[in-house]
């Protein structure tokens, strides 16, 4: 069957991503060493932001193409929009970082790309084909990602763990997929939800299953407790960057799908099936990240169980059920993709070639040393910890208000407890960095122009979102209309 | 209602923010200069605020100098800030203090200068901006602003056990007050499913009608927020530690304002919006307060250490607020805010004493002093006159706020004015009990023979502060006149609301409530 060449026009983005990353193996096939590392980066920045600036000439429409197996519409043009700023921002760090790591040069940047893409495609489908395609996209160019660092024995460990629990992961996905095939013959979430409409109420129990599988694969992806075993490893030894890129990339984007595929199809299911299930693992989820956090020294460890607890409280909105208050998860996202890359930039900062600095020791007394680190570093967490007037105060006031709207005042309170717990490894950074003396001899800090250009708009980010919220939020509310 | 048309709180509020910011770009090898920008900038901020005093309209009823800005208007989120009879001494205060903290920092502080500035800095700015707001979320964002340059005053300029102190402190105060949000947002939705307006509008949730068994719920959370920061018995034992471990200027800022904040969200907040269950607190309320009154007074006695014989003389203090607050009087009500005033004067005062003589002698310890009087009679004169007006003798402001409120306590339950009149006694025997074993007799120990008298600077600081202590202690009148109408207003209107919850069965129709009451607090 012939596709309409007009059709390819609402894709430009993806198609222009994907020629950018081609062009990048390209050169780095040709050219090697430090100037063809500096070319593709620079080139791999022309293309993430011309990318984006291309991404606001679809935004505004509602289209499914290719016989609705892709879609485009303003929820996903917020999605392709925040990885796309992940990707700017994880490339004018690695700019410096790859350098001085000595990580491969045009693949790099191409598979951050292709990474990307695969994001964006996950989020911009009403088919479960397309979902997963996106999905494995996505995630095999992160399994090489990982283990970049050839040398690093903790990198090459963390993508092995990543790639085989991922690869069981993904299946379990498939499965749900499948299971819910087959039990309905319908592949479409939203001929799905057509079919619920009018079966309402019935469930079989294959159904059941299917969805149940469903929720593991996401939850491996989006890192909630039980399945959540990976992420410190993962994150602890993947290169730094790719951590940062992970942490905000790989949760927004299967939150993205998570949200699509439920809010879409499932929420006449809502009241009897998923929302218990979530409900408990979003308190497990916010929980177990928040107390495990509190007894880590190294800081990559620490936010890696953060970013689990932060799962937990973007799922308290999830669970909520509510079609407007849902765009508190995508404000959420956005948020937490410039609380989080401001902190690992951070980290990077203040490690060099060969020796990352990461245990809590290596932090005290920072506020003498380089106190510009140490307040970048500082806004982050209190970001992160939910401490007004900063974006990850507003981010939670909106999830927690959804919460209580909906009636889960319980679980509200959990979640502010929990994120009062939060403070407490936040504010041991802080106390490090502030009142205790240095611990031993730590060299220059040499923070450079790319990461002090992140940082400085990871902070501008976070005090422009929470003292004006309305606008993200106000675009955020326009990308959920699509589920009422 | 405007007097002056210019945006005079908004001003009070961001002023130091923007010296702060200022600061941040100078040079840190230049304290003088860090430390006279600062003093200036308190200096004209102190100014600023005293026309608010003069320009107050003392007759009038509800808000002045209102400011309302739309913020985020789709959820009824707006820059809302006005003052009443009751904010405004309690701002004067602030800026007072401010003056006098930044004074008595000028030698105690010798490193990281200018961070220590800055920190002073914001903290003036969170401090007014959470007594001027008026919309919930506004004020929120100012009362959590508070705790991030206290946490950095403790730990970074404070003593030995400066770091757990410092994270008691945070914790204590953000796990009460993480309930209050939940509250916030809970009563937000719940006036929306009743009236169809998003507000965060204070002045309108006012009115909002609620469930008593729900308000138990709110009233709890935004009560267990605010004790914490009084702190009332038993969530008191934060302060101790914060405040032995705070530098002096640190103590004075935290015992002066910062515990206000908890008194003053009751009189603001949690009072008016959940009146039924307000009156439904008395008992428990009137109780922990009259037990911290008299568990405060007797921990003191027993304490060697002067900054926390002074710590825990303030839980008995703030008990005396509570209780008179929740008298529910004229007397007992005035008296409250008063001792609010009286409190950041007397014990602020104290901080100073004991912070200048740590200055000399490094040591805080009972046992380490004794005779000072010889030594250092200007300082033992003002140290005597600070002393007496904690103890609230008669002339001082000290009697007029303890007086007024064992008025309304024994006008409301003569058992609870029973009982508190105790911790006047009591508060009298370890106040000059440790001044006798500080000041009086032979020189004990050899170090303390030298020390030098009060310099220049620290004479200014304590005069200021004798100065009030004897103004309001013989013309509290220049000071009620200023309160005197918001105070019956806010009365009357909690009077009226808690009536109406019992007469009109459980949820009293908003607009069967007086109209003019409205549209008085609106104004």
């Amino acid at each position: 069957m012939a596709i309409p060449v007009t059709e390819f026009k609402w894709i430009l983005p993806e198609v222009l991503l994907t020629g950018w990353a081609l062009l990048l193996l390209l050169i780095g096939a040709f050219g090697k060493g430090p100037a063809a590392s500096r070319a593709s980066g620079i080139v791999s920045l022309i293309g993430s932001v011309s990318t984006l600036a291309c991404l606001f000439c679809v935004k505004g429409t509602n289209f499914d193409l290719f016989n609705r197996l892709y879609t485009v519409d303003n929820y996903g043009a917020f999605f392709k929009a925040t990885f796309l700023i992940i990707l700017i921002l994880i490339t004018i760090i690695s700019l410096r970082y790859a350098r001085d790591e000595r990580i491969g040069s045009g693949e790099y940047y191409a598979l951050l790309m292709f990474g990307v893409l695969g994001m964006m495609i996950m989020v911009s489908s009403h088919n479960f084909i397309t979902i997963f395609i996106g999905l494995e996209a996505m995630s095999i160019a992160i399994y090489i990602l990982c283990a970049l660092l050839r040398s690093n024995l903790k990198s090459v460990e963390s993508s092995l763990k990543y790639f085989l629990l991922g690869a069981f992961a993904t299946s379990f996905l498939l499965y749900g997929m499948a299971l819910i095939y087959g039990s309905t013959g319908i592949i479409d979430v939203v001929e799905l939800k057509e079919y619920f409409l009018m079966h309402q109420p019935f469930a079989p129990q294959m159904f059941i299953i299917g969805m149940g599988l469903l929720i593991v694969g996401f939850g491996f992806k989006i890192a909630s407790v039980p399945f959540h075993m990976w992420t410190p490893d993962v994150y602890e030894g993947a290169p730094t960057s790719i951590t940062a890129y992970m942490a905000t990339g790989v949760k927004a984007a299967a939150f993205g799908a998570l949200v699509r595929v439920f809010y879409t199809a499932l929420l006449p299911f809502g009241a009897v099936g998923w929302t218990n299930i979530i409900w408990i693992i979003a308190v497990l989820t916010m929980s177990v990240g928040n107390i495990t956090a509190l007894v880590q020294h190294d800081i990559k460890r620490m936010l890696a169980y953060s970013s689990i607890a932060h799962a937990g409280y973007i799922l308290v909105a999830f669970i909520t059920g509510d079609r407007e208050l849902i765009s508190s998860v995508l404000f959420y996202l956005l948020v937490y993709a410039f609380m989080n890359i401001g902190a690992f930039t951070a980290v990077i900062a203040l490690g060099k070639k060969g020796e990352e600095n990461t245990d809590i020791d290596s932090y005290a007394g920072l506020g003498a040393r380089h106190p510009f680190i140490a307040l970048c570093m500082s806004i982050f967490l209190l970001s992160l910890a939910g401490i007004p007037p900063l974006a990850g105060f507003a981010g939670k006031f909106y999830v927690f208000s959804a919460a209580v709207k909906a009636g889960y005042y319980w679980l509200a309170v959990i979640g502010v407890l929990n994120s009062v717990v939060a403070v407490y490894y936040y504010l041991r950074v802080m106390m490090y960095m502030y009142f205790k003396e240095p611990v031993r001899e730590l060299g220059q800090i040499n923070v450079g122009p790319q990461y002090g250009f992140v940082m400085l708009v990871c902070v501008f980010a976070l005090i422009h979102m929470g003292v004006f919220p309305r606008m993200f939020l106000m675009l955020a509310g326009r990308a959920v209309r699509i589920f009422s | 209602m405007t007097v002056m048309s210019v945006p005079i709180l908004t001003f009070l509020i961001f002023f130091p923010l923007l010296g702060a910011v200022i600061l941040l770009f100078a040079d840190r090898n230049k304290p003088l200069f860090i430390k006279v920008f600062t003093l200036v900038l308190s200096i004209v901020e102190f100014g600023v605020s005293l026309p608010l005093f003069f320009f107050f309209d003392d007759r009038a009823k509800g808000m002045q100098f209102v400011e309302k800005v739309p913020w985020f208007p789709e959820w009824g989120i707006s820059y809302f800030v006005g003052i009443d009879g009751i904010s405004l001494l309690l701002i004067l205060l602030t800026t007072f203090l401010t003056v006098i903290c930044v004074l008595c920092s000028w030698k105690a502080i010798e490193v990281r200068v200018k961070e220590y500035y800055i920190t002073f800095l914001f903290l003036e700015t969170a401090m007014i901006g959470t007594l001027c707001a008026l919309d919930l979320v506004l004020f929120y964002i100012f009362w959590e602003l508070m705790l991030i340059p206290m946490y950095l005053l403790i730990g970074i300029w404070g003593g030995p056990r400066r770091i757990y102190a410092a994270i008691k402190f945070f914790l204590f105060t953000m796990a009460g007050s993480v309930l209050m949000l939940i509250a916030i947002i809970a009563l937000y939705f719940l006036n929306y499913r009743a009236t169809g307006v998003y507000t965060f509008n204070v002045l309108d949730l006012y009115q909002a009608s609620i469930p008593v068994v729900k308000q138990y719920w709110f009233f709890g959370a935004f009560a267990l927020s605010f004790a914490i920061k009084v702190p009332m018995f038993p969530l008191h034992t934060w302060l101790p530690d914060a405040h032995t471990e705070a530098p002096t200027a640190g103590s004075v800022i935290l015992a002066g304002v910062l515990l206000k904040m908890g008194t003053y969200g009751f009189l603001r907040f949690a009072i008016p919006l959940f009146p039924a269950a307000a009156y439904d607190a008395i008992p428990l309320i009137s109780t922990l307060a009259v037990i911290g009154i008299i568990y405060g007074a007797l921990v003191s006695m027993m304490q060697p250490d002067l900054k926390r014989l002074i710590a825990f003389s303030s839980v008995s203090h703030l008990g005396y607020v509570m209780l008179g607050m929740f008298a529910f009087n004229m007397q007992g009500a005035e008296g409250s805010i008063y001792q609010m005033l009286n409190h950041g004067i007397s014990t602020g005062g104290l901080f100073l004493v004991v912070g200048m003589i740590y200055e000399r002698r490094h040591t805080r310890m009972i046992a380490d002093f004794g005779g000072l009087a010889r030594v250092m009679p200007v300082f033992a004169t003002f140290f005597m006159i600070i002393t007496l007006s904690s103890i609230a003798l008669p002339g001082t402001n000290g009697f007029v706020g303890e007086f007024l409120i064992l008025l309304g306590a024994f006008k409301s339950n003569m058992w609870y004015g029973v009982l508190a009149t105790t911790g006047v006694i009591l508060g009298a025997a370890y106040m000059l009990w440790m001044f006798q074993r500080v000041m009086f007799g032979v020189v004990t120990k050899e170090e303390n023979r030298k020390l030098k008298d009060l310099g220049k600077r620290e004479v200014l600081i304590l005069v200021t502060m004798v100065f009030f202590i004897i103004l309001m202690g013989v013309y509290p009148k220049m000071f009620f006149s200023k309160m005197d109408t918001s105070v019956a207003q806010y009365l009357s209107f909690v009077k009226a609301r808690n009536a109406q919850y019992r007469t009109v069965g459980q949820v009293p129709d908003a607009s069967a409530m007086g109209k003019t009451t409205v549209q008085n607090l609106k104004n």
